[in-house]
Formats: structure tokens, sequence, C-alpha cells
């Protein structure tokens, strides 16, 4: 049998869900005779590839290139999960929602606060720029499964990935749905 | 004492005639999710959650408001139910910002719990992301409209078990609050006892101990349910 | 009072009357147009002339054809003069003294005329509404005399069952079967309602009603109360309406003071008052649940039914509440008679409806038609169709809970029953007409911003969930919306209809349904096939 080609992806989140990921320990032994990691933050991959079979994204959508990464990640990939409370919610990158817009934040962070030089960082093209509303992936692309949770725990993600080495992705349920 | 007998999801049952249909079911075994629905507090049908099927009757009753009737036969978990309540639930997430993660009511929550009971993987509607205050005022308790659901389970303990109908609702619509007296900060407020039943009554972790952090509120609703009992029945069971 | 001491105001107020009577619509769709000042310009006018003896004007109720106005019609001649200013005061008090002028005036022959059928309606535009002497010289409290002299109350109940009779607020609900269940109550407190909250954007049937006739619906809650042995009545009013409370108030002072209202009525041993409570302007107290609520001084919200107000009402005493049209029928069908009414209309819909003609209609104004009559003859002849040549595209009936009917559907009667098996209800009355420039994706739109923000906030679907149908309304409308949005918007208004708590709620997806089925490619025009919509913003440190 071939291997599954995994890719994991990290967008505006804490890397929490990844680390938790980390804490499947031994299992990570049992995933790596099946799965192939063919992208991942950790990895040195630079350019995410074609014809992954899975991708699990970690974080919400907070800047313009999130919203290009999704739409390669959505083009290249064969089922999409949506990793983590930031990626099903919004979670806590969606907190300044209500304020109306990223200025802000921005203003707060580095203006208001700031030590020395007071500015907002900008470089067109190589500093993406923050979305005035913080999203969930599912309002932007398809998602094929949602494993929630902040961080999900080792033994979800477990569930999670036994479902998709089974290939029957029928989603999670009962505790396993809990957000938080 | 006149007993009815209905059936409920198949399950012949019977029950006491001042009986609603949620308490005889809940007596049977069969759970039905509830929101605004608490023991020891006047039922307002609000958070249509214990929506079910009674043969015979077009519209969907409320469990928590509906008698018991003799003959009555009752679905209270077909799939219909079931769609309408995760959209009833989800439509809840999106209105205010819950963030479980850093809810001091996180694991001890029954939006939360709600949640699980009815599928819901993600929120599929928009969220709305209004901007809410936090009211810090009191010395021990605090109030987070990010968090409230308007159950309206703090007005009516605090009126009706309490007394002193501190708490009241303003606004309408998505912009209703619940609010302390004329919407004087809770600090402020000339009739609150500081009771803290309306903390024991709160669902989600809208109203909270002050000093509480992520995941710490743990609320004994048991109390509430005493002070009731022992009030009507003369009896104080813990 | 005895019935010759009734008759002998009538008589006095008849003899009062001149020959030549200018009648002039003081209701509050004329008086916007400046009716006040061309009524003092004609006393002025008459008075100047020397003619106090022989000509005579009075403010009258509304005379319906509110686009027209102001308007004053003249007897005995009946001639309706339309849109006349003061400076054509002097010109028509001429005319009607034998002169000419070049006043504009209706033709009696005019469909919008012609075709109506007055019974709520009988008396407005002809009687002086802050006189009630008028009303009487009307036949106005005869009725009342009759049913509490003659009558048993279970014989009025009877007698209101046997007419068919149907609720005017909206929903249709056989008024006798009502009176009789309240009647049948056992209590010592039982209390009428006058459910006067007319809130539906575009409706102003009963507005014009109680400015233009309010004993009739004084008479008709007494002869409620009688019916079903209550001994007050209240009047829920909303506070948007300053004339409709001024002249109420005047005619329960009035009333009081002839003894039509108080305590031993005619003589009898019946006993009744009306109070008069002001609505401060929420949508929701429409609904008699929040109705009651807001009467008994609490927070104006519903509650599930049952208990049904009938069973336990205001103070949760046996309430019967009624809409000011329905009370507006009592006199009259008491007077003529059951067999009379039932005669009036169709089979399972009696007597007339009165609405109110208001959007792209040549003839804004007041109608009231037997039940039965067809859109296309509502609109088309005796509205005039749509104004400036143009052609109908929908008329919405029943305001945000009702819906869109296409121009293709107008030959449908209407009556309770055919217009809910064409996705609209009858509602109170409120008829908006659109022409080809709508869009009715916006329509849509309008009614669901309308109950969003009326919502109350106490049910969890009509409130979170109006909100969300609005926005999915603005993102099609927008062209942002996907196939999906439509779906999610089919869901949500099966979720609402199903589950919310009161009327206002199971009833606010009504528009978008109906244009849903009906302008559904209105709606597939502006959808977007896009699967990313997210727009990249302007970067924030650009824009400061």
């Amino acid at each position: 049998m071939d291997h599954i080609r995994l890719a994991t992806v990290w967008l505006g989140g804490c890397s929490g869900c990844h680390m938790s990921f980390l804490d499947l320990d031994e299992f990570l032994i049992d995933l790596a005779m099946k799965v192939e990691v063919v992208y991942s933050p950790i990895a040195d991959i630079k350019t995410f590839p074609e014809n992954v079979d899975v991708t699990l994204v970690e974080g919400a959508v907070a800047n313009d290139e999130h919203l290009h990464q999704l739409a390669l990640i959505r083009r290249n990939s064969r089922i999409v999960i949506a990793f983590g409370d930031c990626a099903v919610t919004g979670n806590v990158p969606s907190m300044r929602n209500p304020l109306g817009s990223a200025l802000p934040v921005l203003n707060r962070s580095y203006k208001e606060i700031a030590d020395i030089n007071p500015q907002i960082p900008s470089n067109d093209g190589i500093v993406p720029t923050l979305l005035d509303q913080v999203r969930p992936i599912h309002d932007i692309i398809k998602v094929d499964m949602f494993l929630p949770g902040c961080p999900p725990s080792a033994a979800r993600i477990r569930a999670a990935v036994e479902q998709l080495l089974a290939g029957q992705a029928t989603g999670l349920s009962g505790s396993d749905l809990r957000f938080g | 004492m006149a007993v009815k007998t209905l059936t409920i999801d198949d399950q012949l049952i019977s029950a006491r005639e001042e009986q609603t249909v949620l308490e005889a079911a809940r007596e049977a075994g069969i759970s039905i999710p509830t929101l605004c629905e608490l023991h020891g507090l006047g039922d307002i049908g609000a958070c249509r959650l214990c929506l079910v099927e009674v043969t015979g009757i077009a519209k969907l009753q409320p469990a928590c408001t509906t008698r018991v009737a003799e003959g009555m036969v009752v679905v209270t978990n077909s799939q219909r139910l079931q769609n309408y309540r995760r959209m009833i639930v989800e439509l809840l997430f999106a209105e205010r910002n819950h963030i479980c993660a850093v809810c001091v009511a996180n694991g001890h929550c029954e939006l939360q719990d709600l949640g699980l009971a009815v599928g819901m993987d993600h929120v599929r509607y928009e969220y709305l992301s209004p901007q809410c205050q936090v009211d810090l005022s009191h010395e021990r308790f605090g109030v987070d409209h990010n968090r409230c659901v308007l159950c309206m389970r703090c007005v009516r303990a605090c009126d009706e078990i309490e007394g002193a109908h501190t708490w009241d609702v303003m606004g309408r619509g998505t912009a209703s609050r619940v609010i302390t007296d004329l919407k004087q900060p809770w600090g402020e407020s000339q009739s609150c006892t500081s009771c803290g039943k309306c903390v024991l009554a709160c669902p989600t972790g809208a109203i909270f101990r002050r000093g509480s952090t992520v995941s710490e509120m743990e609320r004994d609703r048991w109390q509430l349910d005493f002070i009731v009992t022992a009030r009507e029945k003369k009896q104080w069971i813990i | 009072m005895e019935l010759p001491e009734l008759h002998q105001i009538a008589e006095k107020e008849r003899a009062s009357q001149k020959p030549i009577r200018l009648r002039i619509c003081v209701a509050a769709g004329c008086q916007s147009s400046g009716s006040l000042a061309v009524k003092k310009k004609l006393e002025d006018t008459v008075k100047e002339a020397g003619l106090s003896d022989k000509v005579q004007v009075v403010g009258v109720g509304c005379l319906k054809m509110c686009s027209q106005g102001p308007l004053v019609q003249a007897d005995p001649t009946q001639t309706l003069y339309a849109k006349v200013d003061e400076t054509q005061a002097a010109g028509l008090v001429g005319a009607v003294n034998g002169g000419h002028c070049h006043c504009a005036t209706v033709d009696p022959n005019d469909p919008f005329l012609a075709h109506q059928f007055s019974i709520v309606l009988e008396n407005s535009g002809l009687i002086d509404p802050e006189r009630i002497e008028s009303y009487i010289a009307a036949e106005g409290y005869e009725g009342l005399y009759h049913v509490l002299r003659e009558k048993t109350p279970t014989e009025i109940v009877e007698t209101v069952i046997k007419s068919g009779l149907r609720g005017r607020g909206g929903a249709g609900y056989p008024t006798g079967l009502k009176w009789a269940l309240v009647a049948k109550m056992q209590s010592p407190r039982k209390f009428v309602v006058c459910n006067a909250d007319e809130g539906d954007p575009g409706a102003f049937m009963d507005r014009s009603v109680l400015e233009s006739d309010p004993h009739r619906i004084l008479e008709g809650m007494a002869i409620a109360g009688y019916a079903i042995g209550a001994t007050q009545g209240y009047i829920y009013v909303r506070g948007e309406y300053p004339l409709a409370i001024k002249r109420l108030q005047g005619a329960i002072r009035q009333a009081k003071r002839l003894g039509m209202l108080g305590g031993h009525i005619f003589e009898s041993p019946f006993d009744f008052n009306i109070d008069l409570r002001i609505g401060a302007g929420a949508f929701v107290c429409g609904e008699e649940t929040a109705l009651m609520a807001s009467i008994e001084g609490r927070r104006g919200q519903p509650r599930p039914r049952p208990p049904f107000p009938a069973e336990s009402g205001l103070w949760g005493q046996p309430t019967l509440i009624n809409n000011v049209e329905t009370f507006a029928n009592i006199p009259t069908l008491i007077r003529k008679g059951a067999d009379w009414f039932s005669a009036i209309g169709t089979e399972k819909s009696k007597g007339t409806k009165v609405f109110a003609l208001a959007g792209k209609i040549t003839n804004t104004g007041l109608i009231e038609v037997p039940m039965g009559t067809t859109l296309r003859r509502i609109v088309e002849e005796m509205g005039g169709g749509v104004e400036n040549g143009g052609t109908v595209k929908a008329v919405q009936t029943g305001g945000p809970s009702g819906g869109c009917i296409p121009a293709d559907k107008l030959d449908t009667p209407v009556d309770y029953e055919s217009l809910a098996a064409i996705g609209s209800i009858m509602g109170s009355g409120g008829m908006i007409v659109m022409d080809q420039s709508t869009n009715m994706v916006d329509v849509a739109r309008f009614f669901m911003e309308f109950c969003m923000d009326e919502s109350c906030g106490k049910c969890a679907p009509c409130r979170a969930g109006t909100v969300q149908m609005y926005r999915l309304l603005s993102k099609i409308r927008e062209g942002r919306g996907t196939q999906q949005d439509i779906d999610m918007l089919n869901g949500l208004c099966d979720l609402l209809r199903n589950t919310s708590l009161c009327g206002l709620g199971q009833t606010a997806p009504n528009p978008t349904l109906s244009t849903l089925r009906y302008f559904r490619h209105e709606y597939e025009q502006l959808l977007t096939d896009s699967t990313v919509n997210g727009q990249l913003p302007k970067h924030p440190a650009n824009t400061t």
C-alpha cells in the first residue's frame, strides 16, 4: 500500500495543536509506517505540494496570505481537516472581531505599547495584511472533517487519524466534539 | 393525585397530572435537551430546545411547559427535532462571543454540553461578533455579556427565589441584555443582596465568581433546588 | 337612558344639521395634506359670506381616497372634491351654494368608490368622530340598547357564531367561538381587550377606524363584555397614533357622560368600563400574550400558549382579545342580524374586509370590499393599477407575516383560505402593490430587517435566527451569495416557522418563502459561484 500523503498547516494559531500532535508519542511511529509527511511547519518544505491526501489545518484565517494558502490547500488536497478550535471556530484570534477591524489591534501592539520606533509593519508582498475579521476556515473553503479542541488532545487526534487510516472519515462524536 | 398514562418515545409512562412532559420524561430516564429550564424556577419555554412532537398537535410543543395528558403520544428525538436543536445551538454560539478555550466555565458549561448533545462539530452560521461589556463592579461577582445566552435564569432566580428582582432584560432582539436594576453597574445596585443565586443559575460563564480563571467555575446548582424544596415541601434534603 | 331619549338625541342632532354640509376629512391622512387649514378657511369663508344658516362645515373621518386628499364631500349633492387647498375654499363654498368652481372632483362611479361595501366604514366620512351625538344620529348605541334590554348573553354569542365573523387581526379564528369560550369560563372577573397595536408596515385600517368612528369600537366592546360577562375593557393602542388616542379618550369621556359606559348602562344591571393602554412602539405587543404582559405593566414579551387568553389572560383571568376591525363589525352585525351578515362574502369568509392600499398604486387609500373580491378587482379596477402606467409585479398582503403574491395570481379571491393556499395570509389588511422596478430580494430583506429589529429577544430561534436570515439576504442581494446560502436560508425559514415561540417568529419567514417560491430566478440571478469569497482588504497601515 502506498503511503498516505499527509500535510499539516499552521495558519493563525499558537501551534498548540501541532504540539498536541507530537503528544501522540509512540503512535507517531505507527503513523510513520503509513503516512508520508509532505508538508508541515515541522518539516522543511517550502511550497505546498500537489496530490496531498490529507491536510490538517491549524489556526484561524487572519490575514491575506492565509486566504491564498487555503485556496491552494483545497485545490491540492483530497481531505481537509479543520484542526483545533482556531480553525473550527476562530477561537482566540477571533476575539479581536468585535473591534470591527484589525487597526485597533495593530495600533495597540505596534504603536501604543511600543518601546521604540512605533509603527505598523508594512511591506507589500512580504508582510501579510491582516483581515478585518478573523474567520474559521470553513468560511473560506470546504472542510471535510472537524477536529475541535484547544488544543485537541492527543487521544482525540488519534481518534480522527484512525478514522482516516481506516478510510472512513465519518467525523467525531460525543465528548470528542467539545470545544475549548 | 390523578395519574396520566402517556407514551414517550415508544415507552409507556405514568405521570402525575400536574407534571410536565419534561418531568415525566426525565423520571423515565429519557433525556431532552434544555437550556432555559432549571429545576426550581418558573418555566418560560424560551430556548425552544426541548420542543417535542405530540401526536395530534400540528405545532411542536415545549416539553417544559406542556402538561402530560392521558393517551398523549410524544416523540422527543426525531431526526427533524435533532436538526432543529443543532441549528438552535449553533445560532446561540454564533450570536455572542463564546470562546470556550478562555472561559471560566470551560468544562462546566451547559451550552458547551449542548454542543456535544446535538453533535455540533462546527457552527455553520456567520459569527456575529457583537461588542459586549464586562461588568466587574460587584465586589464578588462579575457578568460577561459575551457569554450570555439570554436564558433569563438569573432573572428568575433573583425574582422567584431570592425575591430581589435585581436582574431583568433590556433592549430587544440580539441587542437584548440582562441588566441589574435600571442598568446600573452591578456593584451599585441597591436591590442586589449579593446572595449569588444568579451565579448558581447561570448555565454558561456569563455570571461568575470573581477571581475564577479558565475552567474553574463549577457551580453547586443543587443549592437552588435545596432552597426550593425546603420552601415548598418543608423538606431539608441534600 | 331609555330608547326615546336616545332617539331624541339623534333627532336633535339631525335637526341641527344645515341644508348644505361640507364634510371634510380630518383623519390623519388628510390632516397630513393640510385638511385642518382648509377646514378653517372653509369655516371662515362660510361666515364671511353670511351663509352660516345654510352651509355647515363638518370635520369627519376618512373619505377613503387618501391619495386625493384633502377630500371634501358636499351634502346633499354627494359631490366629492379632491385635493382641495385653501385658495379653493371660496370657490367651493360658492359652488355648493349654486355657483360654479374649478375644483377637481372624483367621479362617483369611479370603481374605487363604486365597488366598496361598507360595514366597518359605514360611518366613516359621514359622522363627526369627535361628537357622540353624531354617532347616535347614525343609529349608534341602539344595538347596545337592544342587546342589554332584550337579549341574553348567550343569544349574543350565538348571533356572532351564526354570523360567521372571523377575527380580522389576521389569523381568522371564528369570533363567535372565541366569545363562547370566554363566556363559558367560570370566573368573577373577566376582561375584554381591543388590540389596536396595528404595526404592519403600510397598514392603516385600524387607525382610520379609530380616528373616523371611535364609538363603534366602544359599542362593540361593550356588547362583547355583556356577552362574555366582563365588566372591564382595555384598548391597547400604539403610541404612534396620537390622533386615534385623542379621539378614543374623547369618545370614552362622552360615552361615560351619557351613560353608555360606566355603571348600569341603559338602566340595565350591566356595568362596563373601558380604559386605554398606550403601547410604547414594540411590534411584538400586537401578539396577544405580549400585549397582555404590556397591559399588566410588564415587559412586552409573549409566553407559550396554552394557556390561551380565553382561559388565563390578563392577571390570570379569562380574557377576550379581538382586533379593532372585529369589534367594529359588531354593532352593525347586531343591529342587522346574523343572516344579513352571513349573506355577505364567501362560504367560509363572511362579511367584508378593509384594506389599506399602498405602494406603487394609483389610488392609495382605504377600501372595504366583500370577502371573495378578487385581488385583480382591488388592485387594477379600484386601485387603478400601477401609477404612471406601469404594470403590477406583485402584491404583498399581511405585512411582515404575509407573502408576496405574483401578478399571475391576481385572480385569487381575498378570503382566508385562498390567500393561505398561495403562500400569503389575509393579515390585518395591509396591501402593498409593487411594480416591475421592485427587486424581490430587496422586499424579502426589508421585511426580514423589520422582523429582526422587532424580535423581542425571548426565544432563541427568532432572536438569533432573523439576524442570520437578514445577513444571508443581504449577502445574496449584494451579489456575494451562493446556492449554499439559499439552502441555508431555506433551512432557517423552516426552523423559525416551526420552533419560534410566537407568531412574530413563526411567520417571519413568509415574505422570504413566498419570494423564493414565486421569484426564485431573481435570487439566482444574484448568485456568485466563487468558492473563495474572502475579499482582500486594504492594508490598515496604508489607510492611516
